[in-house]
């Protein structure tokens, strides 16, 4: 450690921009304290994890592609299920946000670091191995969780020896995430540059900062609940057991008192992500900033209050039904408030359509469609129809795939540049968006059509009334598998190949993260920058 | 954040060994209690290794910033970072026991009146329950556990709570004797707040002593036991770790660690004293009392 000692004091005479990386890889990637590091371990672990849980659904939708069983057996279907989504939410969506908000928070408010840099690494190295654990499972006797990743008991209890390593491998996951929650918030509230004003902060940055309040308020309720998952089944309590006066609805409840803001934690950063690309191929400033930082964080407030709408076939007092629905539906408002802002900022704008700008018109419109049938789900009496069939599959599917995905692949292609100093293929970005969009609509809007007419999730056979909409389904689904291929080799040809890339990057590139050169040097900021209104992305009209 | 320069300058920690040592102790706790739970030989053991590994890094990580931070190398903006990064830590401690109140107001509110026959009940408590007469204490309508009594509220947890709360002031006096400049009154009252936290956590284990043995008060009772075991439970999981970061605490006073406007270390695990003081008082309230 004593050779380390010089550079707790480069600053102070470090005018030069010598990259300083560390020597050797463990010093590099595993002893890191460095938040560009930091953030391409978790970039690169979410896309592992997006590779494995889409090789899951690969199976759940070959499965499916026609009526009765004919590749996997019913209970292997089920664990199919439960950890495709498990992989997807905490292995994949999850880390590729806490990635990105790594990698940019500190350039764009200016930041040499994250404020607790150490602890920032252990957030990271937890999830290899919170997720080894969980994916070891597969192999045990009686295999991986199969009751649905929502664990209700006593179903999720009566799977095999898997239970508790699936338990552990959640707690891990919240220690992360904790960790991680409160280093984003230490940061944007205690390391902002002299001049980046709360209200001059970007929008990702406001959108992480309510993530991360998020994060710490829920995380710790999941891990609650699971506890009390485990001591049912192993040490005789009696939660979620009626003989013993408990109750298994309490689970739901407290369980979406969790679910419900998790899926605005997986959503809110998207939404930065967006209102960053928007403007910048609009060459435009945000319209409404102010209201986008209001509409979040109300976003935020709102979704505590609301978990019940995932219950309400449940049977629960007809005053919780209407509270929930009324609730739910204000949600709207403010979701709305931010989908009419990203269209009046393209308004007249003079727009161009980089990658970057497709996936984000992509998702202004497909997340659309997703908060759409979201409001249909919110109103009871057509929510005891669509509950639990694929209505709902296909509702999350458009909000976190169409949704929460595009926006990662959209901040990939549009922060890229920044990372490596090479710009991509602009034909093939284009490419993979295209092919995108045809088959990700093959794959999931069929799943409205199926749901309305009654299939329900979870069930590897079905009516043959459903073959036809399946099968097409299933197409898009082969489709999107090849995605994440394409991506790949476009990076990989990218960093090979690329044209090099200028500080700006973009021309209508605005904001601390486009001030410094591409790629950007190991160390940034070193020094507080000073700040001109020119460099800031938001909250100064005259830009 | 203002150097002899008068320049502001940002510091960052240089790499470090420790968060690699407790991922390690992380996964192999896990794995090894997720073991012993199936019944696997290797499990305990395991489990017991990776406690003893997160220790040893708590011991190298705590150690390397309590050295770096007496070499002067932080800045107020670390020390700001410091106090951030502990004041959620506690918020996500709070959101978790507010998972087990939940549990147990829900319970209260809602499980057991239904279980009753109130509501949309009544047709459940005939068919599956019937005779079951909501009440609290209960242990559902299958007397999970068998009859049982609870522990009186007025006996040792209010002696408890008035350990805890003592506790609570003598560490506001230790801390305004360490900003004075006091020190021998500042390890007296530090100390005096270590024993109340043990003569407490002494009390816990007479009281859950006395439930399993006389009263057959378990955490097999039912849902009244689950919630009762598991809030105290958790509770004095907190006071014992709360005690040995004071008591670690009371050694670095000792050493003269802290200086009067220095001393992040003191005040966080006065900031954990008092989240471990307030939970109680909840738990009091609701768990003992009502
Ligand atoms: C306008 C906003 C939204 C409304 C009104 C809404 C409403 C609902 C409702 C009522 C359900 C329950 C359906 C049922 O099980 O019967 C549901 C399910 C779901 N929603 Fe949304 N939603 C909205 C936005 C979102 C967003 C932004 C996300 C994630 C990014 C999301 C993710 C999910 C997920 C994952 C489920 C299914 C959970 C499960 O049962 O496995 N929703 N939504
Ligand atoms: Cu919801």
């Amino acid at each position: 450690m004593a050779t380390h000692a010089a550079t707790d004091h480069h600053h102070a005479d470090h005018h030069d921009d010598h990259d300083h990386k560390p020597q050797g890889f463990m010093n590099r990637w595993v002893f890191t304290t460095n938040h560009k590091d930091i953030g391409t371990l978790y970039l690169v672990f979410a896309f592992i994890m997006f590779c494995i849980g889409g090789a899951m659904s690969g199976v759940i939708r070959a499965e499916l592609m026609s009526p009765g069983l004919q590749f996997v057996e019913p209970y292997f279907f089920n664990q199919m299920t439960t950890v495709h989504a498990l992989v997807m939410i905490f292995g994949g969506v999850m880390p590729a946000f806490v990635g990105l908000g790594n990698w940019m928070i500190p350039l764009q408010i200016g930041a040499p670091d994250m404020a607790l840099p150490r602890m920032n690494n252990w957030s990271f190295w937890i999830m290899p191995f919170a997720f080894t654990v969980l994916l070891c499972t597969l192999f045990l006797p009686g295999g991986a969780p199969a009751g649905g990743w929502t664990l209700y008991p006593p179903l999720s209890l009566q799977g095999g020896s898997s239970v508790a390593f699936a338990i552990f491998a959640i707690h891990m996951m919240g220690i992360s995430s904790i960790m991680g929650a409160i280093n984003i918030i230490a940061t944007i509230l205690n390391m902002r540059a002299p001049g980046m004003d709360l209200l001059k902060m970007p929008l990702f940055v406001w959108t992480w900062l309510i993530t991360a309040f998020l994060l710490i308020a829920v995380m710790p309720v999941l891990a609650g609940a699971v506890t009390m998952l485990l001591t049912d089944k192993f040490f005789g309590t009696s939660f979620f057991n009626a003989a013993g006066g408990g109750d298994p609805v309490m689970f739901q409840h407290i369980f979406w008192f969790f679910g419900h803001p998790e899926v605005y934690i997986m959503i809110l950063p998207a939404f930065g992500v967006v209102s960053e690309i928007i403007p910048t191929f609009a060459r435009k400033p945000l319209f409404g900033y102010q209201a986008m930082v209001y509409a979040t964080a109300s976003i935020a407030f709102l979704s505590f209050i609301v978990w019940a709408h995932h219950m309400f076939t449940v049977g629960m007092p007809l005053g919780g039904e209407l509270f929930f629905m009324y609730a739910t539906m204000m949600i709207a408002v403010p979701t709305g408030v931010k989908v009419f802002n990203w269209v009046s900022t393209m308004w007249k704008g003079s727009m161009t359509f980089e990658t970057p700008m497709l996936w984000a018109i992509g998702f202004v419109i497909l997340f659309t469609i997703g908060g759409f049938s979201g409001l249909m789900l919110a109103i009871v009496p057509a929510d005891f129809q669509y509950h639990d069939t694929y209505f709902v599959v296909a509702h999350f599917h458009y909000v976190l795939v169409t949704g929460a995905l595009f926006s990662i692949i959209a901040a990939v292609y549009f922060w890229w540049p920044k990372w490596t100093g090479k710009m991509y293929s602009e034909k093939w970005g284009k490419f993979h968006f295209w092919w995108t969009i045809v088959f990700v609509n093959l794959l999931f809007f069929p799943q409205h059509f199926l749901g309305l007419a009654g299939m329900p999730r979870r069930i590897p056979d079905y009516n043959v009334a459903f073959a036809d909409w399946n099968m097409v389904s299933s197409i898009g689904a082969f489709g999107m598998l090849c995605t994440p291929v394409f991506m790949f080799l476009i990076l990989w040809h990218s960093k090979k190949h690329g044209k090099t890339a200028t500080a700006e990057v973009w021309e209508g590139a605005h904001g601390l993260e486009w001030t410094v050169p591409s790629p950007a040097p190991h160390h940034t900021f070193t020094e507080p920058p000073v700040i001109k209104a020119s460099m800031l992305a938001h909250g100064d009209p005259t830009h | 954040m203002a150097t002899a320069q008068g320049k502001h300058i940002y510091y960052v920690p240089h790499g470090s060994k420790w968060p690699a040592v407790g991922t390690i102790g992380l996964f192999t706790t896990m794995i090894g209690a997720a073991n012993w739970l199936n019944e696997v030989s290797w499990g305990k053991p395991a489990f017991y290794v990776g406690v003893a590994i997160l220790l040893f890094m708590m011991w190298g990580w705590f150690g390397d910033v309590i050295r770096e931070s007496l070499k002067g190398m932080y800045n107020s903006q670390v020390d700001v970072s410091f106090r951030m990064g502990m004041m959620w830590f506690i918020f996500s401690e709070i959101m978790f026991f507010a998972a087990f109140f939940g549990a147990l107001f829900y319970a209260r509110m809602y499980s057991i009146p239904w279980l009753g026959g109130e509501g949309d009940g009544a047709l459940t408590n005939f068919y599956l329950h019937s005779g079951y007469a909501p009440a609290w204490p209960t242990n559902g309508p299958d007397a999970i556990g068998g009859a049982f009594q609870t522990i009186p509220a007025w006996g040792v947890p209010l002696l408890n709570t008035l350990i805890l709360l003592t506790s609570g002031v003598t560490i506001t006096v230790a801390h305004h004797a360490l900003r004075a400049g006091h020190r021998t009154q500042l390890l007296v009252f530090l100390g005096l707040t270590v024993l109340l936290g043990a003569i407490f956590l002494f009390y816990q284990a007479e009281e859950y002593i006395e439930a399993y043995q006389h009263l057959n008060l378990t955490l097999g009772s039912g849902v009244y036991g689950s919630t009762f075991f598991m809030l105290t439970g958790f509770h004095g999981l907190h006071v014992t770790l709360g005690t040995i970061m004071l008591a670690v605490i009371w050694f670095r006073c000792a050493k003269g660690h802290f200086t009067k406007d220095n001393h992040f270390g003191f005040e966080a695990v006065a900031w954990y004293w008092h989240f471990v003081d307030v939970v109680w008082l909840g738990l009091f309230m609701f768990v003992y009392v009502l």
